[in-house]
């Protein structure tokens, strides 16, 4: 394989990670208000992904700095481009990581909610709607900058893209919710997830269709399947109460979204209006010097990090719970 | 003001307010760790009870460090397009590195440490924090290498072709010699700062009358950092100062406002320059200091800021390769002076505590309280005169500042950007100094006895 797929390849991975991870973060952001009544309820909810958001959110950083490494151009025009939507997701992203860690230690635990909620809920429509544009194209001159409005990003599919990933997100976020809790909470949890799983096979299988039928291969046609499959089966297990498998479904749909949005995207990183001014994993590429380099400190250190970041969840694996007596279930 | 305007006035305060956390978020975890691992051997409740308090206000810190750096990943795209265009190939490599190597170990096993106290055995649980500690450094490690690339560009072509910056040497860039002087002195600029805020909310807590035997401990333990961490920095600091001589001597010309080349150089105490003559109206200078300070020996030639215009009009073609030389050369001197100055009080600190003596003087807290603001001050000039002592260039010698900038971005948008970031770090930053005098009154927890308690406080964790 050139080393241009290799690396397209691996920051489609990181994305697929960041959103698999951070993406039952942000939905348990956004159902915190649904969700817990009292402040032990709620603190249970920060609890749940308490020990992991930070690294979660790593992922973000290394896809942006693996873009930066791999793909400069692709770095540049992205973020220079989406700059007003991209500096919403920053203040959002630093409201939601303040009150994550701040929460339990100030008095004012209201006020963190709130900026938890919206600052989950931001960021987790945001992103559906950034990688909308990207994968239908955006305008670009012949230098590769974006040359449209705020206005340009904010078209109907795009806003649709948006709804996807913030309903996905949010069903991903309950059927983990219900997996880390028991009693009074998992039922409220099952609710929601049965709840946001209908909205986002209707979202979600109405953006996947859509852009199918724009620019749909083979290939992504069955990950778009699969992804569908996978809703669908997160309902049904969620109903019977099978909680590990509706989570591996909700996860198994996010990574084939993902894929289904980078296979379509695939020669081009940031297609243009104008097919002549298209960034490609060719032109937007660095030295094969830099790629080779990139590979093999990717290949070192990610199975490292798999592994440990992996151990921190089987540390972490009992469910929750406020009665002391119960503290010994696990799933 | 244009773009170009704002846009350097937007990363100057993002990234100086970047590194108030950081150097306490790296100084500090190394104590933690310290503490942790005295209490691991010792088993001495009071061990566990200051691992525990410091513990605290570190992670307060942190997260401030985590959240402000999330901006700085992706600003070089958001308002520097055209350099992540030209450098992206070079720049990008140690930035993915920091990120994969650094980054994820810091924040998994820092989030292990905070939730991990009854779920991991106690070995386990102290190797999260030492971790997490060498996470910081590794970070530091490979930002200073990106930074100074752009100190000093190494390892790498320009594509006659697309006119980019191409990476020809991975080896060159992690070893840049610049690299190699600022991280020594980066880390022990952390040490220092870790130092001033231990020993300062110590001697107010011995002030207090809480725990003071125990905060005497740490009293000490953090002005022996302080102290050692001093010397490195002026080691260190004198060893950039030589590099930067040879690399940049517009830099180091700047800083001492000389302006013509000259042998047997002194070190300019206090000077008021006349800019537009390329002179200075008054200088007070110890004699040779600067030859020493940039060569080594007593009479060495160190470069002059006219002089080196001369010559880079010659290089480089027409333009004014001048800084701002009033900054660079207040910058310089306070760090160094702030820097020199809480080296000092650690020193004058150990003096009056010296064989168990516990100073009661009322001047005693004070000035340990205040001296928690001079490394602060110290760090943060470093930066504003490495970063504009640079200018014109943002990349030395290849890149200027005003070609970097993001084509693309527009007024309205990028003064958005600016304010937004800046009223709301100014909101996080009055949070997060109470959050932090919130828990420096309350103290550290109740003796627990030998014991481990069996459950987290609330407030370590969630
Ligand atoms: C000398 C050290 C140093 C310097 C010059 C910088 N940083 Fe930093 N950074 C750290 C040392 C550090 C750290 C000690 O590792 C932090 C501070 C608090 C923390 O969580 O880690 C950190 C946090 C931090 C994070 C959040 C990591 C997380 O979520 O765990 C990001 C994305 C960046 N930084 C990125 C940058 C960029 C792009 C910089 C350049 C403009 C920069 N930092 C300057
Ligand atoms: C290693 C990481 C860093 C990189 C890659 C970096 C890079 C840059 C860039 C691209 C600019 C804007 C262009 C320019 O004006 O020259 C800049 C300016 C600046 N940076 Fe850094 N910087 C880094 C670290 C820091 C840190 C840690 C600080 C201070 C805490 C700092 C302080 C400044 C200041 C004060 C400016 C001047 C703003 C201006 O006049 O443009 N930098 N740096
Ligand atoms: C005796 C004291 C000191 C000397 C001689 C000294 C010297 C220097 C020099 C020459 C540079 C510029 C390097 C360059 O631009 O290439 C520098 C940068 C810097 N200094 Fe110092 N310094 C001293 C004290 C301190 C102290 C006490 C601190 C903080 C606690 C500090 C923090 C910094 C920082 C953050 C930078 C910018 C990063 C870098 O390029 O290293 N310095 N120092």
């Amino acid at each position: 394989m050139e080393l241009t797929t290799v690396w397209f390849v691996l920051i489609a991975v990181l994305w697929t990670g960041y959103f698999v991870l951070e993406g039952f973060d942000f939905g348990v952001g956004v159902l915190l208000p649904f969700l817990a009544g009292d402040e032990a309820e709620r603190r249970l909810v920060y609890r749940a992904i308490g020990p992991v958001w930070d690294g979660n959110e790593v992922w973000l950083l290394v896809a942006g700095g693996a873009t930066f490494a791999a793909f400069p151009e692709w770095y540049a025009t992205l973020f220079s481009g989406f700059y007003l939507p991209l500096f919403l997701i920053l203040l959002a992203l630093i409201a939601r990581g303040v009150a994550l860690e701040y929460r339990a230690k100030s008095d004012r635990t209201r006020a963190w909610d709130h900026a938890f909620f919206w600052g989950s809920l931001i960021p987790a429509f945001l992103w559906g709607v950034a990688f909308a544009n990207i994968v239908r194209g955006v305008p670009l001159d012949a230098d590769h900058e974006y040359t449209g409005t705020l206005l340009t990003l904010l078209n109907p599919y795009a806003l649709l893209g948006g709804v996807a990933t913030l309903t996905l997100f949010t069903f991903h976020g309950a059927v983990f919710l219900a997996l880390r809790t028991v009693g009074e909470l998992r039922a409220g949890a099952t609710r929601l997830a049965l709840q946001a799983g209908l909205a986002s096979v209707l979202a979600g299988g109405a953006f996947l269709l859509l852009t199918q039928l724009d620019g749909g291969r083979t290939a992504t046609w069955i990950t778009a399947g699969i992804a569908t499959a996978g809703l669908l089966a997160a309902l049904v297990a969620t109903r019977a109460g099978r909680d590990g498998l509706a989570f591996t479904a909700t996860a198994t749909a996010i990574v084939a979204v993902t894929a289904t949005l980078f296979g379509n995207l695939w020669p081009d990183v940031m297609p243009a209006l104008d097919p002549a001014n298209s960034l490609t994993v060719v032109n937007a590429a660095s030295t094969p010097y830099t790629l080779g380099v990139m590979t093999w400190v990717a290949a070192i250190f990610t199975p490292v990090v798999l592994l440990y970041q992996g151990w921190t969840y089987w540390v972490f694996r009992k469910r929750l719970t406020n009665d002391p007596l119960e503290k010994a279930i696990s799933p | 003001m244009d773009v170009l305007d704002l846009s350097r006035w937007q990363f100057g305060i993002t990234t100086v307010y970047h590194f108030l956390f950081v150097p306490l978020t790296i100084g500090l975890s190394l104590v933690v760790a310290g503490l942790q691992t005295a209490w691991y051997r010792t088993k001495k409740p009071a061990y566990l009870r200051l691992t525990r308090f410091w513990g605290r206000l570190f992670l307060i810190n942190f997260a401030m460090g985590v959240v402000t750096g999330i901006v700085q990943e992706f600003q070089f795209g958001m308002n520097w397009s055209e350099y992540s265009r030209f450098v992206g190939d070079v720049f990008g490599a140690p930035l993915a590195m920091e990120g994969l190597i650094a980054f994820f170990l810091e924040s998994t096993f820092l989030g292990l440490w905070i939730f991990g106290w009854d779920k991991l055995p106690p070995r386990v649980h102290l190797a999260t924090i030492w971790l997490a500690s060498i996470g910081t450094a590794l970070s530091a490690y490979f930002i200073l290498a990106a930074n100074s690339w752009m100190q000093h560009p190494v390892g790498y072509r320009i594509n006659p072709v697309t006119h980019r910056a191409e990476l020809t040497d991975i080896w060159a860039v992690l070893t840049n010699s610049t690299t190699l002087v600022t991280f020594p002195h980066v880390i022990f600029g952390a040490f220092v700062t870790a130092g001033a805020f231990v020993a300062g909310i110590s001697a107010w807590q011995i002030a207090r009358r809480r725990d003071v035997a125990m905060f005497r401990t740490s009293l000490r333990l953090a002005m022996v950092v302080g102290l050692v961490a001093a010397g490195g920095v002026a080691l260190s600091g004198h060893w950039q100062a030589q590099i930067m001589t040879e690399q940049q001597p517009m830099k180091m010309a700047a800083a001492e406002a000389l302006w013509q080349d000259e042998s047997s150089a002194g070190f300019s105490l206090f000077a008021i320059g006349d800019v537009e003559n390329g002179r200075n109206r008054v200088n007070l200078q110890v004699p040779n200091g600067l030859s020493v300070l940039a060569t080594n020996t007593l009479d060495g030639r160190v470069e002059g800021i006219n002089d080196i215009q001369a010559r880079y009009l010659a290089l480089y073609g027409a333009g004014d390769y001048r800084p701002v030389i009033g900054l660079a050369y207040w910058s310089f001197r306070l760090m160094i002076g702030f820097g020199f100055l809480a080296g000092l009080l650690s020193l004058a600190g150990l003096w009056l505590t010296r064989r168990g003596r516990t100073p009661a003087s009322p001047w005693f807290t004070r000035v340990a309280v205040a001296g928690i603001a001079l490394p602060f001050l110290a760090n943060s000039l470093g930066w504003v005169f490495t970063e504009m002592g640079r200018q014109p260039w943002t990349v030395f010698g290849v890149m200027r500042t005003a070609a970097a900038v993001s084509p693309g971005a527009d007024v309205p948008e990028v003064a958005i950007s600016l304010v937004g970031f800046t009223l709301v770090y100014a909101v996080l930053a009055a949070i997060e100094v109470r959050l932090l005098l919130k828990f420096i009154r309350l103290g550290p927890e109740p003796d627990p006895g030998a014991e481990t308690p069996a459950e987290p406080l609330p407030a370590l964790s969630y």
